[in-house]
């Protein structure tokens, strides 16, 4: 049955974005890694630069090209692959591939689905021939019946039992949808929902029941295995991607867990899935009733945390499957001796966390429910539910030091609270036990299972106990222990025991940890297996724990370890970039024949696969746990520089305990990210930096603003609510802001800097051995200084640099790099105006564009990094960035049309969830595959233009001629239009939301007149703000391309106005 | 209170007692199941087995009543009682969740006279008896009754002890009319003889069944060195001169092979837990399977007119038999478990479905 396959085509996710993340280059890079492993030429298209199955030697050949149609047909046609793999890229891959199924390019060009075919993808798609594909197999699933009277929907309730949701059929976002529990209820809702649409569906409600999860694999043979079950921590309405999730599942008895377990098999093998496949159920929680709510014929989010969760790799496998290979003839990769036809044996326990960042958006809803908002998540193993809740709870980032002793959470009502899950219901709940509820209060108003409200409830308790100590003279032994088994850390034991208050955070927790230690509570080092103990496991994927007695591995003391430290959760501002970073530092440390160690918990990367290196820790980035792994490892030394922000904040602090942080000096990184002492240096060097004061009342920054003028950008340290930056035009607007959004005080004092209008901003990446630079790329941003560098527009080389600008720049790079005796990868932002250069910030660490400018030069920044950073002698490249004969773009994915309400207007604090990098002849060329790439599409009928202040209108007319020129219709807003017809440009004016008169702005949106809107805002004002939300915000629900930066729209339109879709060349990575 | 595990070979865990706080003695064996310790307390192929559960969080579901049945058979358990002698545990769960609990583990345990040690690092353990094979182990609570003797697990008769002592019938006057050797039998093997419309007459270990009507011959799972089993052994000879169908199921597979003259042998750490996989010999195609066997029949020892019929995927072991020309098979797994799917035939309709 086995196939012979000679080129393979792979298509790749794009961007990160919600709802499709990190988890899909972790599943693309294993399928590629199956797929060379039999010889077999690869092909990946992914314009999404920053990962790892996008770099040399994972793939041989790699488009950054976006996963469309149009383009992957192009590739088809020069490429001609044989195989064609759909599964490992997300939906976006799945639905591009069954477009091209349908419209029979695969057939056209003989290329052959490998894994689940076509129709069962489209048979699990297809709501309808789902439910009738579950139906012949007597699988029950949640019915629907759409009725027309009040009459109907009172029958149709009592068939299907109360309680029951009620939705308008038609209406968008949800209006006039609700529960009812009896007929009273049901009667007022559907009047309700009748006055919306003719026709109103009644749907059984399972609020409140269980979500259960399967993923199951299935070869060719038919032989299927279920690697693993997960159990949502929120009940049925919470969107598997917003839940707390762990595995394997608490609640089920063995008879539940066979039932479901039977059924997930059953309908995998009716689908006819070849691979693999996720089956979520919901599960009634007073008895064994089940609905199946929907399938994905695909690697998921769920497959790559179950991979994790099991040490099984799914990906992996299912690419293999693919080719034929029955699960009989493959191996598992952990003992290397025993099948790959198993079931993997737990004998841990997982918990997966989401990481929002809604903090980030302004209007945004904060409620969660049936859609996805996080941007990410963790991880975490443990032998305690207790212990993996507060891993977890750590990991994710945000301040919180587990489930108990954060700061305090202020709630007005706590009933409320709790009804309507926020991205804070955890802590919610923590308060909630704290001020007294009992287990089923909290249960009646959260429909939590109450088993995890009891383990919940434990660590309250323990924390308790701990607070009727006062000093570590009073803490038993025993309470200790149990303390550590449920998680808590030193930390937390020293804030509850009162030590964080009388000595201060580091030597209350240094105190605890040093009693601890002398009583000989340490954690253990325990092995994923797969097998629970049956088999020796031959990789080294690790986690500690407290409960256990005995490490699973022997450490020898010879100094030929380097441990990495990752980047942990993917947020807004870090994200796959630092993953692939963190992997180049791996692979090199290998190379170089050290020991690889990497230590870190985010289940959709690629440097938390056990492959990668040669000891995994899937554990936590917090001081207390690194050093716990550093002191059994006594490495070589740790590098901190590789990993974003988490790694470079713990540099100081692991430096005082006297572990080696190689490469550039933890004192230095201390003067580059404390902005005094930063500040200092570069006046003293005579480097010129924008002005900035730290200032603690009103009338200091009124003074200060005398001083420096408008417009000036605040950063407060304490955000009362919305974003945490802001750039403020004038007195009214600088009040308005503290006022509503910020803590002006001695404790919180805000940092008020002179903000350059008009400035270009200019990234220097670079690497330095012992304080010369050896290598550097310089990019520069598209749009002017004030959209934040994480999504901006980044074009590398630069392409309208004067070339006194870029010298200038070397030389001030010089000079701090010397300063500070950098030792490996670090990032300046310069502000460049004329040829005034500014300094804005300095990090010294890989930065967001490594990837980017490494792949576009062909030069691995980070390999040569860590060379340096392991004292190996090195040679500067020979390569010029100024010898390119290509273009890279770099351009940002924002994930607007998911969270609802937020305002999709980019500013000072960053907003996009990922980013894609595009390479080509030219700048026209590089921008048009990249805002293709990111979403964007080339409109075809009208463009509405609200094009902001006079200078913006000025610098937005040369595109709007383009636009008429090549045909365009224009629809203008006041201002704009008869800005534009007094520059002989024609067009019809249009009318604000706020305004009387036709033809109006959002009618044309939503009739799709209108395929793409240039709304560029103003200023803050109240009345700019509303209207232009609201046009923004119904172009991005309506799937309506949208603009809101001059000099990205003119790019992007000089780009598609000089050059059509067919002009791009379909050129691979090599080729440039 | 402290309770202690002490292994034959000297190694002690230390824990927290829980259950009932008695001291016992018993073979030391590991269970890979991540659920459904209700059914391995109470299978009675963990007789004189001290059980010990890789996976950490065990008593989250509660423990179900034992009021309701079904055929008499209690629904939610594989016996009347349990069957182990102990229990060990990383992270007992004190309070437990579940519609259809009526207690924790813990009391259960404390009513049978159980006793069990939480705190345990279970994987430490499972480790020292994956690399020594399974060993004699006694519990231990406070220093108390360290006199407890080791006993010697393979020449004891544990089936005797479990057997039912008199002939029992269930769903009298169905059609098939199956017996049942029960060596210690699961419920659930007699439900899924039940629910597929058979009589079942269940019979002692020893009985000697000859003089029943009877159209096929199940042979149960059950404890111990199935050598000792002699009688039954007998018993399944004569029953191989009527030609009838013949099921093994775990211990009563091992019986089967001995009837045929095939030779058995201790696994060193046995074979428990629910994910066992399993090879239709010499097919691709492939079982994940439950198993709860301490013994083996030996590779090549199988008289020329048998045939193996599944392979262990993981050891090579022989997960099950077949004679070449009469319908007598034997598995070392829960055939029950074992299905190709919905709708499709499992083994045991297979096996009935053997009845002329």
């Amino acid at each position: 049955m086995k196939k012979t396959f000679k080129k393979v085509l792979l298509l790749g996710s794009g961007a990160l974005k919600i709802g499709e993340a990190g988890e899909f280059d972790y599943s693309g890079s294993q399928a590629l890694k199956a797929l060379r492993e039999e010889g077999i030429s690869t092909v990946l298209i992914n314009p999404n630069i920053a990962t790892v199955q996008t770099s040399e030697g994972v793939a041989d050949k790699i488009y950054f090209l976006p996963v469309t149609p149009f383009f992957v047909e192009k590739v088809i046609e020069k490429e001609r692959p044989d195989g064609i793999l759909l599964s490992f890229g997300g939906q976006t891959a799945l639905n591009c591939g069954v477009q091209l199924y349908e419209s029979k390019v695969l057939e056209k060009y003989n290329v052959q689905v490998l894994g689940t075919p076509v129709q069962a993808i489209i048979d699990t798609e297809d709501r309808e021939l789902f439910n009738r594909k579950l139906e012949e197999i007597d699988v029950k699933i949640i019915k629907s019946e759409a009725v027309e009277t009040i009459e109907d929907a009172r029958a149709a309730a009592e068939r299907l039992g109360y309680p029951v949701i009620i939705r308008a059929a038609y209406a968008l976002g949800g209006l006039g949808s609700g529960f009812c529990d009896n007929e009273e209820e049901l009667n007022k809702l559907t009047e309700k929902a009748f006055s919306f649409s003719p026709q109103v569906l009644v749907e059984k409600s399972l609020k409140g029941w269980k979500e259960i999860e399967y993923e199951v694999v299935r070869d060719a043979y038919d032989n299927c295995i279920t690697v693993c079950n997960m159990e949502n921590f929120d009940p049925l309405g919470i969107h598997t991607g917003e839940s707390v999730v762990v595995a394997p599942t608490q609640t089920l008895t063995a008879s539940e867990c066979n039932k479901l377990r039977e059924l997930a098999i059953r309908i995998v093998r009716h689908v006819g899935i070849v691979g693999e496949c996720n089956v979520q159920f919901a599960f009634d929680t007073e008895s064994e009733d089940y609905r199946v709510i929907e399938v994905n014929a695909r690697l998921s989010r769920s497959s790559a945390l179950a991979s994790k969760a099991t040490g099984f790799p799914l990906a992996f496998v299912a690419a293999k499957i693919g080719l034929g290979y029955g699960l009989f003839d493959l191996k598992n990769s952990v003992t290397k001796i025993t099948s790959a036809f198993f079931e993997p044996a737990i004998d841990y326990v997982v918990c997966k966390i989401p990481r929002w960042d809604l903090g980030k958006f302004r209007g945004v809803e904060r409620e969660i429910g049936s859609s996805m908002k996080s941007v990410g998540e963790v991880m975490s193993i443990g032998r305690t539910f207790e212990e993996v809740i507060q891993k977890g709870l750590r990991m994710i980032g945000q301040g919180m030091h587990g489930f108990v002793e954060n700061k305090e959470l202020v709630i007005e009502d706590i009933d409320k609270a709790l009804r309507e899950p926020t991205d804070k219901r955890i802590f919610v709940i923590s308060k909630a036990m704290r001020a007294g509820y009992t287990i089923d209060q909290i249960h009646e108003l959260t429909k939590i299972d109450r088993w995890f409200l009891q383990k919940l409830m434990n660590i309250m308790n323990t924390s308790k106990e701990l607070h009727n100590c006062k000093g570590v003279e009073n803490l038993s032994s025993d309470l200790l222990y149990k303390a550590k088994i449920q998680g808590f850390t030193d930390f937390q034991i020293s804030r509850a025991i009162g030590l964080e208050e009388a000595c201060g955070t580091d030597s209350g927790l240094n105190i605890v940890r040093d009693y601890r230690k002398s009583l000989g509570i340490l954690p253990v080092v325990k092995q994923i297996d797969t097998l629970a103990g049956e088999y020796p496991a031959q990789t080294n994927y690790l986690y500690l724990t407290y409960a256990g007695k005995q490490h699973d591995i022997d450490y020898v003391d010879d100094k030929k370890s380097i441990i990495v430290l990752g980047s942990g959760a993917y947020r807004i501002g870090s994200s796959v970039e630092f993953d692939w970073c963190g992997v180049q530092a791996l692979n090199t440390i290998r190379k170089e024949g050290y020991r690889s160690i990497m230590i870190n918990y985010n289940p959709e990367t690629v440097s938390t696969d056990y492959d990668m290196c040669d000891r995994l820790y899937f554990d936590e980035l917090t001081f207390e746990r690194v050093m716990d792994i550093v002191e059994l490892e006594s490495p070589h030394g740790v590098i901190v520089s590789t990993g974003g922000q988490i790694p470079n904040n713990l540099a100081l602090r692991l430096d005082k305990e006297n572990v080696n942080i190689l490469g550039t000096s933890a004192k230095s990184i201390d003067n580059a990210e404390d902005r005094d002492k930063f500040s200092a240096m570069l006046d003293r060097i005579g480097v010129d930096q924008p002005r900035w004061s730290a200032l603690t009342s009103m009338e200091d920054i009124d003074a200060f603003i005398e001083e420096v003028g408008f417009p000036v950008l605040v950063r407060p340290s304490y955000v009362l609510s919305g974003a945490a930056m802001n750039v403020c035009s004038n007195k009214e607007e600088l009040h308005r802001f503290l006022q509503l959004a910020a803590n002006v005080s001695k404790k919180h004092p805000v940092v008020v800097s002179q903000f350059i209008e008009r400035a270009k901003e200019v990234e220097m990446d670079a690497v330095a051995q012992n304080g010369e630079i050896i290598a550097y790329a310089i990019s520069e941003h598209i749009e002017y200084a004030g959209v934040h560098s994480g999504d901006a527009t980044i074009q590398f080389p630069p392409q309208r640099l004067y070339v006194e600008t870029v010298r200038r720049i070397k030389r001030i790079t010089k000079q701090i790099a010397k300063e500070l005796s950098i030792s490996g990868p670090f990032n300046i932002q310069f502000l460049a105006r004329e040829n005034d250069i500014k300094v804005i910030e300095c990090n010294l660490r890989a930065s967001r564009s490594f990837p980017f400018v490494s792949k576009v030069l062909k030069l691995n920044l980070i390999e040569l990094a860590t060379k340096i950073m392991l004292g190996l002698p090195v040679e500067k490249p020979e390569k010029d960035l100024f010898d390119l004969d290509c273009v890279g773009i770099k351009a940002s994915q924002f994930s607007f049309n998911r969270l609802q309400n937020a305002d999709p207007v980019l500013g000072v604090d960053m907003a996009s969830t990922g980013e894609v990098g595009c390479i080509g002849d030219d700048t026209s060329c590089a921008v048009l595959k990249a805002m293709l790439s990111v979403g964007y599409r080339i409109p075809e009928k009208g463009i509405l233009l609200s094009t902001g202040d006079a200078r913006q209108k000025a610098d937005m007319l040369e595109a709007a001629r383009m636009l008429t020129q090549k045909g365009y219709k224009l629809y203008a807003t006041g201002g704009t239009s008869k800005f534009l017809e007094e520059n002989g440009i024609e067009n019809t004016r249009v009318y604000w939301p706020s305004e009387e008169g036709t033809p109006r702005a959002l009618e044309l949106l939503q009739s799709k007149e209108i395929d793409m809107v240039v709304n560029i805002p103003k200023n803050l004002t109240q009345r700019e703000l509303t209207n232009g939300y609201k046009i923004r915000r119904a172009a991005v629900d309506l799937n309506i391309p949208l603009l809101t930066n001059v000099r990205l729209a003119s790019s992007f339109i000089n780009a598609f106005c000089t050059m059509g879709l067919d002009d791009i060349q379909i050129k691979s990575w090599k080729e440039y | 209170m402290k309770a202690t595990l002490v292994l034959d070979n000297g190694i002690c865990f230390e824990g927290t007692a829980f259950g009932c706080e008695k001291s016992t003695v018993g073979e030391v064996v590991f269970c890979t199941s991540m659920t459904g310790y209700t059914e391995s307390l109470t299978d009675a192929t963990y007789a004189g087995q001290i059980l010990v559960l890789t996976y950490p969080l065990i008593g989250n579901y509660g423990v179900p009543s034992h009021e309701v049945k079904e055929e008499g058979l209690e629904k939610f358990f594989e016996s009347e009682k349990i069957q182990v002698r102990g229990l060990i545990v990383t992270d007992y769960s004190e309070e437990y969740s579940h519609w259809n609990a009526v207690e924790t583990l813990d009391a259960w345990m404390k009513r049978e006279e159980i006793p069990g040690i939480t705190g345990i690092d279970t994987r430490a353990l499972t480790k020292v008896l994956r690399e020594n094979g399974v060993m004699g182990g006694k519990i231990v609570i406070e220093e108390n009754e360290t006199l407890l003797q080791f006993e010697d697990y393979e020449n004891v008769n544990y089936v005797e002890t479990v057997s039912c002592k008199q002939v029992v019938r269930y769903n009298e006057g169905a059609s098939k009319k199956v017996v049942l050797i029960d060596c210690g039998t699961k419920f659930s093997l007699i439900r899924s003889l039940i629910d597929r419309n058979a009589e079942v007459i269940r019979v002692p270990f020893d009985y000697d069944f000859s003089s029943i009507d009877y159209d096929a011959l199940v042979i149960s799972n059950g404890p111990g060195n199935p050598i000792l089993c002699t009688k039954t052994i007998e018993n399944i000879r004569k029953a191989m001169m009527t030609n009838k169908p013949i099921l093994g199921v775990g211990l009563g597979n091992q019986l089967l092979g001995l009837a045929a003259n095939a030779k058995v042998e201790k696994l060193k750490f046995g074979h428990r837990g629910a994910n066992q996989p399993s090879r239709l010999d010499g097919w691709n195609s492939c079982y994940i399977t439950n198993q709860n066997v301490g013994y083996t029949i030996t590779k090549d020892s199988l008289p020329a007119d048998w045939n193996v019929m599944f392979v262990n995927m993981n050891d090579d072991t022989i997960d099950g038999i077949c004679h070449k020309t009469n319908p007598w098979r034997g598995v070392q797994f829960n055939p029950e478990a074992f299905s190709r799917g919905y709708k499709k035939n499992n083994l045991v309709d297979d096996f009935l479905n053997l009845i002329k």
